[in-house]
């Protein structure tokens, strides 16, 4: 706690590895939006064998549906990643390494972290307005006929996480 | 003044800046805790604020389904063509300005639309029209709930599923929380009550004392849960309890409770037309 560490993506099996929960993390470089419908059609992509609109390998998926004024892009909080428990595991597969929401998760969540090697990051939830200083630039992907539901393309500075639950499965809510 | 640019600066208002009371609340949270990680999770929510505000950005992505409130005064017709200029303003503004079409019908995922018109009007002894906006998250508002209870509960068992409301709210509806809560009418009324209590000044204690020192001890008993902002802790799991009574039935005391995350966001004000 207090001491802030940089990550970049793609992520680094080593560099996550070391991450603990309660930690702060900064971190730099593309993440991906996915919430509830996105999260769903994934994972009937993976299941289906079907080739993905996007390489997810070793990318972070940020449970997240932006606000955009025209083209520009706006307040872009976390939603709450628990609704997203179910369709985990697909994801982890095709080799995602860090999900970024608000809020507690499942026993079968850190069970999985720990079997893939992957992180639950959490950030400032309601907190829109001061999270868009971080995002650089944007992309569409895919899926956009979800609107704010699409698969954007964030590119992101010193966007500031709290780990949530570490690659040994650890959780900073376990006492909740 | 034009109905529509009234109805599209509140919603810019509501969305972007906000409320004098919530900020006092939090700010007075802020001051008083002392645990690292919570201090610093209010002082980020307190950045927020300003950066929406200075940058006219949604306090929250989650610009919520966005509630209407008419109170109509005695001076004030009221009719199909007024509702849908509200609604339409209501509509522009959320295109406009860049809030979340985050509105669905069941089952039918594609094309989200702005406005869900969801409207609660009442007519008052007054002047004027007196509009609220409320965009409500459903973050919290997932985490509402309804108990029909005996008329002979006790207070005590009343307390209790308020807090457990809150406990079972946790970590992801976004503390420090703002509480409504609804006693009497019908099941749908209490759930009402429960909301409207949220627009009241939060701030600033109702004048009914026993309503009060009740409201008080439900904030030490959730406070002492140890959720706090985000989750991390401290001493702040909500910041406010406020009750609204109704008559009700002999036979039931229905009770509702509606959840606002931290970003409680509503605007109020009269118009004259």
């Amino acid at each position: 706690m207090g001491k802030l560490i940089k990550l970049k993506t793609p992520i680094e099996e080593e560099e996550i590895s070391k991450l603990r929960a309660g930690e702060e993390v900064l971190l730099e470089g593309l993440i991906f939006t996915a919430r509830d419908q996105a999260n769903k059609r994934l994972n009937e992509f993976i299941i289906a064998k079907k080739s993905l609109p996007v390489n997810l390998y070793r990318q972070v998926i940020y449970y997240c549906g932006p606000n955009f004024k025209g083209d520009k892009f706006g307040s872009c909080g976390p939603t709450t990643s628990s609704r997203m428990d179910d369709y985990l595991e697909p994801l982890l597969s095709v080799g995602v390494k860090g999900f970024i929401g608000k809020g507690n998760r499942s026993s079968l969540v850190r069970e999985l972290l720990r079997k893939y090697r992957g992180v639950y990051f959490l950030t400032y939830a309601g907190c829109g307005a001061y999270l868009w200083q971080f995002v650089k630039s944007y992309r569409k992907v895919a899926f956009l006929d979800l609107g704010s539901e699409a698969i954007f393309q964030l590119e992101v500075c010193n966007f500031p996480l709290i780990v949530g639950i570490d690659t040994k499965g650890e959780d900073i809510y376990k006492r909740i | 003044m034009d109905i529509e640019k009234f109805v599209y600066e509140l919603a810019v208002r509501a969305n972007t800046i906000l409320r004098r009371d919530v900020l006092n609340l939090i700010n007075k949270a802020y001051l008083e805790e002392r645990k690292i990680q919570p201090k610093k999770t209010l002082k980020v929510i307190l950045d927020n604020a300003l950066c929406a505000y200075k940058n006219r950005i949604a306090l929250c992505q989650d610009t919520g389904l966005p509630l209407v409130f008419l109170e109509c005064g005695k001076d004030v017709k009221v009719d199909y063509i007024l509702i849908k200029r509200v609604s339409k303003a209501l509509e522009r503004a959320y295109r406009k300005e860049g809030f979340r079409a985050s509105t669905v019908t069941p089952f039918n995922f594609y094309k989200p639309r702005f406005n869900p018109d969801i409207f609660h009007i009442e007519f008052t002894n007054r002047y004027g029209l007196r509009i609220t906006i409320f965009p409500k998250g459903f973050g919290s508002e997932n985490k509402s709930a309804l108990k029909m209870f005996n008329p002979t509960v006790s207070q005590q068992e009343i307390s209790e599923f308020i807090v457990d409301a809150v406990r079972r709210a946790g970590p992801s509806a976004c503390p420090p929380f703002f509480i409504g809560v609804g006693i009497g009418g019908t099941a749908d009324y209490a759930l009402l009550l429960a909301k409207k209590a949220l627009l009241e000044r939060v701030d600033r204690d109702g004048r009914n004392e026993d309503i009060t020192r009740w409201e008080k001890d439900l904030l030490k008993r959730i406070n002492s849960l140890g959720i706090g902002p985000m989750g991390l802790g401290g001493n702040f799991t909500a910041l406010c309890v406020k009750i609204k009574l109704y008559p009700t039935h002999i036979a039931g005391l229905p009770v509702g409770v509606n959840i606002s995350c931290h970003s409680l966001r509503s605007a109020t004000a009269t118009i004259r037309i």
